[in-house]
């Protein structure tokens, strides 16, 4: 035994598949060559990451084998000295030690899990998934009654937990681990897990450094939290990747309910540290159609809609959208109610979006004004047709416009100051604004006086007040819309073209923005470039005498060529 | 057959009895006669057609029509011979029967001459005047030659007659209803009355005129031929009674009148104009271009007027241009090229009168040419040359005085240049070359390709314009950028492109479309641009010189200013040379609008953020900066000059173009200057965009924050002098802008008309039909009933026509039986006779 050994000594240095499938057949067929475990375990501790990948995939089968057969020791695991120390029978002394060493390969694959080649943490995870569905299907546990739901917890913890790893960027293999997610009992148990793993981290150094963990950390669980996505619409939640005999209906695994209030707590658990400004966008940006509609409570994200509306640009932006879906589909109004001083303000913001009555002039006071509309106005500035989410921000912001029961005073407060801020815009943006600004006046014929005031007296001066911050105090209804009438003669032509339009009286129908919104420069250059002129490509009459143009020319006022 | 034979034969029978018995009938209807179908109802609206009847009359019509044409039929059903009509052209109805009438008479008389032996001398030809025979005009003299109207009185048709004096019967009027049903439009007396008219007026109006065409071609021919008899025969009697006329007279005049006579006629040419009147041309011409111009400005597309003008105005590729140019090219190719090098040797020895020589030939050539064309493209053309070579502008004029000098050099130069087919072609051609050589070089191109000697040449010089742009770009790159060659190349371009305005603006496309398509592929790959290189920016000043800057849509002209946007906007401004580039670009986007004073919001932003980064930004005034610049930043403090020194030493100028191109390592002094400057370029810019946008409606709403700025660099007081000032004026001039603001109105839209409820109407096509059916519906109902009616009409023609056919076998069989009876009763009776006789015989016989 001894020469075999050494035998396999040797046979490792040279060929460590066949030398380590020994092994494992050795330990497989006798008990007593139990201890040739230690060598298997000894290679997944190995530097050379091919020993390494051999010694899991030889792992993987022993342990696969031996938890099928039985062989490893089920239920309250005691420690193993006292084990080898006591006198039970040398059955139980094997299985405690072999559940012993499971139980350290289990830990090892975990580390591994961080190793540095991508070979190896996807074999790693295959082998610890194989794991969870066999430790589930034998559990190693003793059910505490008829019946009792089984799942592997602490082994899938190390999962998740090697998932979140706080060093590495394991967003490859959390896109291995999405399938794991179709399955319906691995996705909840990830939701708890995930939830632990967050609420550990964030406790584990309570005020040591403000950003501890680090950002990967938070990209890793944001990654994870992504890609949980709960079905839609109560069905059977049969999908079970542990084969269970019969699925019992007092199992919480099974209910959507359930699913949906680990879901909630998992976000909010995840929501509730302070998160790095881009993963606040990320958060924003699938908030509205991934997050929302699978709370049991989405109400509860009222605060941290809030808080995002305070930091400002497209996060107050996207922010504003999730609170647009809160009060338009989940009745925000309700849960506000208890508290006094908004709850009026929130209330009519939801008349606004959803009672079918005549518009209203409202005694408005800034009081019991919500700050919607103004955090909405507050953002409009110059940047916004020149940054990269502008297609979107034009978009929610029709959205937001979209209701015909705003009051004049508001929708004339936003088309003054989009037509004053559309006096910086490149002809690409004022393509799309100037239509908007018009959809504006279609929707809201009170607001027709800022392109129709017969019998208006000629002022001094604009009565609109660009600095003020309040919609309501800005004066926009006595205005009008010079701006437009200076975009006229606007040097392109569909721009001048568009803001022709206030010309004559607005027709009905509103003109669809959403084409327009993905506009860029360089489509609107191909299409001049496309568009044919009159047949004769009219020249110009006067002959060019040089490069820079007659003296009198700016160019050549300002330049010289040498 | 059964239908359409009695349908055929019963039309015309009604004619010739029913004038003379219908009339009668209807005068004196016989009482026994007449039967009378009693109404029960009288019934509004309805037409009673059948109240009154003559049955016997009708039957008796119809029997005798049967009995001409179907008994006669019936007659000849086993008659195979034929009758056949052998007159010339009876079938044929393609002849008009005058025509007809003058062949058969033709052929009559072919017949006639033939017939007469050949030699009998007697029978001469018929005497005729205007092709009637004599003998025939005395007989009928008023059909032949008649103006007046006795000739309608003498053939007045039936047909007139019957409309003119009514006279028809009871039983025709019925028939003629009837055929006006079945024609669908009944034509009322008056209207056939009228129509007849006219046509005989029209065929007399056509026969007369005819006739005194034939008169006065006649007669002219007889003139003709009177005038060539007495210029050219001498040998008829008349025309030498003449030549004795004429004796007396000296031979040289006859000759000038032959001369006279023979000589092309010389054309009135047009007069060469004096100076004020080519001035005065040049100033109309300018002045239409202008509206034109301004037409297009507007935007305002009149194409049906503005086509042809502008065709002629610009001269394309079949204009004038090519054909003036085809003539100094004659010139030059009398003996093909050796006469150019000819020309050139000469040049060598004078070069000043030569070029006066060429002047003159070409004014020569050219002036004939330009008064044949007569169009104002060729005045244009003309005018479009004639500055230039007043001027002693052009490349080649310029060339030629500057020939001095390198005398060597030049006579290395080739006179034949192929047309590149590449760009490197062209650039291993011009490469290496003096500026003048090169100039040179390309107007030779030019020259041996010209259109009109080849009928590639176009294609070549298309090519021409797109190498040369490239040429232009490269020239633009390299480091020095070569700019005053760029300079002169200008004018060739302009050249090139007034001859083929579409390939050049589809090059300019072109070339516009790379630098946007490469600044895009930069702005998706890092999000931002660099401003691109000089390259570029040249182009885009080309496009400025070459197209019309002010119009509303060009389709060269509006993508450049998308690009002009575009570097404005998405390239930040990272360095001085990106400020000058841009300052550039300001400059050019502010001359594109020169005339249209059209509102550029990127050039006020980008004057708002060079502005801005001159002035040091410790204090947030939380202006409206856009895009390109940022209020807090590496850059954001790139023109601020603080050496004390330098500004006291820095002095205005322009600023040199080159310096947008090349890395340069400029001393902090000349940085420093670099950046006062920039300032000065920005300062003088808002001025400009001040006097131009001064009347926008909200002026104040655009300079808002130019203007918080520019009383920040005022307060600042750390700026040269001239600065200062530029700033105070500038800021003044802002101010002083005064504005009123109209409340805006929409046009009034025009009233739209109330609803007028036109009464509907159902045309009544049938009574008793359905009324609510669809005018289609009631048609095809219509034509039902008719067919319908028609066919038992036709079924019940064919059974009549069988009765009787029957009847006639009846009378016939009977007859037969009656002939046969009578015969062998006769037969019977000579037997009986016989018998008795012979028993008569017998009983003598018994009795003797």
């Amino acid at each position: 035994m001894e020469a075999e050994a050494g035998g396999t000594e040797r046979g490792r240095a040279r060929d460590p598949r066949r030398a380590l499938g020994r092994l494992v057949q050795a330990v497989l067929c006798s008990r007593g060559e139990a201890n040739a475990v230690f060598d298997v375990l000894a290679a997944l501790q190995s530097e050379d990451q091919e020993e390494i990948q051999e010694a899991v995939r030889a792992c993987s089968r022993l342990f696969g084998a031996l938890l099928e057969r039985g062989e490893l020791f089920v239920g309250q695991l005691p420690s193993e000295d006292m084990v080898m120390a006591g006198s039970q029978g040398a059955m139980r002394k094997y299985k405690v030690w072999m559940r012993h060493r499971y139980c350290s390969c289990c830990n090892r694959l975990g580390e591994l899990l961080v190793h540095p080649t991508f070979q190896v943490k996807e074999l790693a995870l295959g082998t610890l998934m194989k794991f969870v569905q066999l430790e589930g299907a034998h559990p190693l546990e003793q059910p505490k009654w008829e019946g009792h739901y089984l799942f592997p917890r602490t082994l899938f913890r190390v999962v998740v937990g090697g998932l979140l790893s706080p060093t590495d960027d394991q967003s490859l293999l959390l896109s291995q681990f999405r399938e794991y997610l179709e399955f319906d009992d691995v996705r909840y148990h990830t939701m708890q897990a995930a939830s632990d793993a967050v609420a550990q981290v964030t406790n584990q150094q309570p005020e040591a450094r403000p950003l501890q963990p680090p950002l990967t950390f938070w990209n890793n669980a944001f990654t994870l939290l992504c890609a949980v996505s709960l079905p839609l619409q109560e069905q059977d939640l049969s999908t079970f990747y542990v084969k269970h005999v019969e699925l019992l209906d007092k199992w919480k695994v099974t209910h959507l309910r359930e699913h949906r209030k680990v879901f909630q707590t998992m976000w909010l658990s995840f929501l509730k540290h302070k998160l790095p400004l881009s993963l606040y966008k990320k958060v924003l940006l699938v908030m509205h159609d991934s997050i929302l509609p699978h709370l049991a409570q989405p109400t509860l994200m009222i605060d941290f809609l809030t808080s995002a509306c305070d930091v400002g640009g497209a996060i107050s932006l996207l922010a504003l959208n999730g609170l647009f879906i809160l009060i338009h589909k989940h009745n925000l109004v309700r849960t506000v109610e208890g508290a006094p001083g908004p709850a009026q303000g929130w209330r009519r913001l939801r008349w606004w979006f959803l009672e079918p009555w005549p518009t209203p002039v409202w005694p408005c006071s800034p009081r019991e004004h919500p700050d919607f509309y103004r955090k909405l106005y507050g953002l409009l500035d110059p940047s916004i047709f020149h940054v990269k989410y502008r297609a979107r921000f034009f978009h929610l912001a029709d959205l937001f416009l979209s209701s015909s029961h705003l009051p004049a005073y508001l929708v004339a407060a936003f088309a003054k100051r989009l037509s004053r801020l559309a006096l910086t815009a490149p002809p690409e943006a004022l393509l799309m604004v100037l239509p908007f600004i018009c959809n504006l006046l279609r929707r809201h014929p009170a607001c027709r006086v800022l392109v129709h005031r017969p019998q208006g007296p000629e002022l001094d001066s604009d009565p609109y007040d660009p600095e003020e911050e309040d919609p309501a105090q800005s004066r926009a209804l006595e205005s009008c819309l010079w701006e437009l009438q200076t975009l006229q003669r606007h040097y392109h032509p569909e721009v001048s073209k568009a803001a022709s339009v206030i010309n004559q009286a607005l027709s009905v129908p509103e003109v669809s923005i959403a084409p327009l919104l993905e506009l860029t420069a360089y489509e609107v250059f191909e299409q001049d470039l496309k568009k044919k002129g009159p047949e004769p490509v009219p020249l110009e009459f006067i002959p060019a005498q040089g490069l820079l143009g007659r003296r009198d020319d700016l160019c050549a006022q300002f330049f010289t060529l040498s | 057959m059964g239908k359409a034979r009695p349908r055929a034969a019963r039309r015309p029978a009604p004619r010739a009895p029913a004038g003379a018995r219908g009339s009668a009938a209807r005068a004196n209807p016989n009482p026994f006669e007449v039967k009378v179908n009693r109404q029960k109802f009288q019934i509004l609206g309805r037409k009673a057609r059948h109240d009154v009847g003559l049955p016997g009359v009708a039957r008796a019509r119809a029997i005798r029509k049967r009995t001409q044409t179907l008994l006669k039929e019936y007659k000849d059903r086993d008659k195979s011979n034929v009758f056949t009509d052998k007159r010339f052209g009876e079938y044929n109805s393609n002849i008009s029967p005058e025509e007809k009438m003058m062949k058969r008479f033709a052929l009559e008389q072919q017949r006639h001459h033939e017939k007469k032996s050949i030699y009998n001398l007697n029978e001469d030809e018929e005497l005729t005047h205007y092709g009637q025979s004599l003998a025939d005009i005395e007989k009928h003299n008023d059909i032949v030659d008649s103006d007046s109207d006795a000739e309608e009185q003498g053939t007045l048709s039936a047909e007139l007659t019957a409309a003119h004096f009514g006279g028809r019967g009871l039983l025709h009027k019925k028939t003629s209803q009837q055929e006006g049903e079945e024609g669908g439009k009944p034509k009322s007396r008056k209207e056939l009355i009228e129509e007849l008219i006219a046509k005989s007026k029209q065929e007399k109006r056509e026969r007369q005129a005819q006739r005194e065409d034939a008169l006065e071609l006649t007669e002219k021919l007889d003139q003709d031929w009177k005038e060539i008899q007495t210029l050219l025969s001498h040998k008829t009697p008349k025309s030498e009674k003449r030549e004795k006329k004429e004796n007396p007279k000296p031979d040289a005049y006859d000759k000038m009148v032959r001369e006279l006579g023979f000589e092309m006629k010389a054309r009135p040419s047009n007069r060469r104009k004096p100076e004020e009147e080519l001035a005065k041309e040049e100033q109309g011409r300018l002045r239409k271009l202008e509206a034109e111009r301004l037409q297009r400005m507007l935007g305002k597309e009149d194409e049906s007027v503005k086509k042809p003008k502008h065709m002629s105005a610009d001269d394309l590729n079949d204009g004038f241009v090519l054909d003036k140019d085809d003539r100094r090219l004659l010139s030059y190719k009398d003996g093909k090229m050796n006469v150019e090098e000819g020309v050139h040797k000469e040049l060598s020895r004078e070069t000043g009168s030569h070029g006066n020589n060429e002047e003159e030939s070409e004014e020569e050539s050219g002036h004939p040419d330009s008064h044949s064309d007569l169009g104002p493209s060729a005045e244009s053309g003309e005018e479009d040359e004639q500055p230039q070579r007043e001027q002693g502008q052009t490349p080649g004029k310029r060339l030629r005085s500057d020939q001095h000098t390198p005398e060597a050099a030049r006579a290395e130069l080739p006179y034949i240049f192929a047309a590149p087919e590449s760009y490197e072609e062209l650039r291993s051609v011009l490469s290496g070359r003096s500026m003048e050589e090169q100039l040179l070089v390309v107007e030779r191109i030019q020259k041996c390709n010209h259109p009109s000697l080849a009928v590639g040449n176009k294609e070549k010089l298309e090519k021409l314009f797109g190498f040369l742009l490239e040429y232009v770009g490269d020239l633009a790159t390299s480091d020095p950028p070569d700019l005053k060659v760029i300079d002169k190349l200008v004018v060739q371009l302009y050249n090139l492109c007034q001859m083929f305005p579409e390939s050049a603006s589809s090059s300019m496309q072109f070339v516009l479309r790379d630098a946007m398509h490469e600044m895009e592929e930069m702005i998706e790959t890092k999000g931002r641009a660099a401003f691109p290189g000089l390259d570029v920016l040249i182009y885009l000043k080309i496009v400025g010189l070459l197209f019309p800057t002010s119009d509303f849509r060009h389709p060269v002209v509006t993508p450049a200013l998308m690009c002009l946007s575009q570097l404005l906007t998405k390239c930040p401004v990272l360095s001085l040379q990106d400020v000058v580039k841009g300052l550039f670009v300001c400059c050019l986007f502010l001359e594109c609008v020169a005339l249209s004073h059209r509102f550029i919001p990127e050039v006020i932003n980008f004057l708002l953020g060079i502005l801005y980064i001159a002035t040091p930004n410790k204090q947030s005034q939380g202006s409206t900066l856009v895009h390109p610049f940022r209020a807090l930043g590496k850059n954001s403090e790139l023109l601020l000059v603080s050496d004390a020194e330098d500004v006291a030493t820095w002095q205005r100028g322009s600023l040199p173009l080159h310096w947008a191109s090349g890395p340069r390592a400029p001393t902090a002094a000349e940085a420093n200057h670099t950046r006062l400057s920039c300032l000065a370029v920005c300062l003088a810019l808002l001025r400009h965009c001040t006097v131009i946008y001064g009347t926008l409606p909200s002026f104040h709403a655009v300079t808002r924050p130019l203007q918080a700025l520019l009383t920040q660099h005022l307060t600042d007081r750390s700026h040269p002098h001239e600065l200062q000032e530029l700033f105070q004026s500038t800021l003044a001039e802002m101010e002083n802008q005064k504005q009123l603001y109209r409340p805006l109105l929409c046009e009034k839209s025009k009233p739209v008309p109330l609803k007028l409820f036109t009464p509907r109407l159902v045309k009544v096509l049938e009574f008793g039909r359905k009324q609510g059916s669809s005018k289609e519906e009631q048609e095809r109902k219509r034509l039902i009933h008719k067919h319908k009616r028609e066919f038992k009409g036709a079924v019940r023609e064919i059974r009549k026509d069988n009765q009787f056919l029957a009847r006639m076998q009846l009378s016939e069989i009977m007859e037969r039986d009656a002939e046969r009876k009578r015969r062998v009763k006769q037969l019977f009776n000579s037997l009986a006779t016989q018998e008795g006789e012979w028993k008569a015989l017998k009983r003598k016989k018994f009795k003797k």
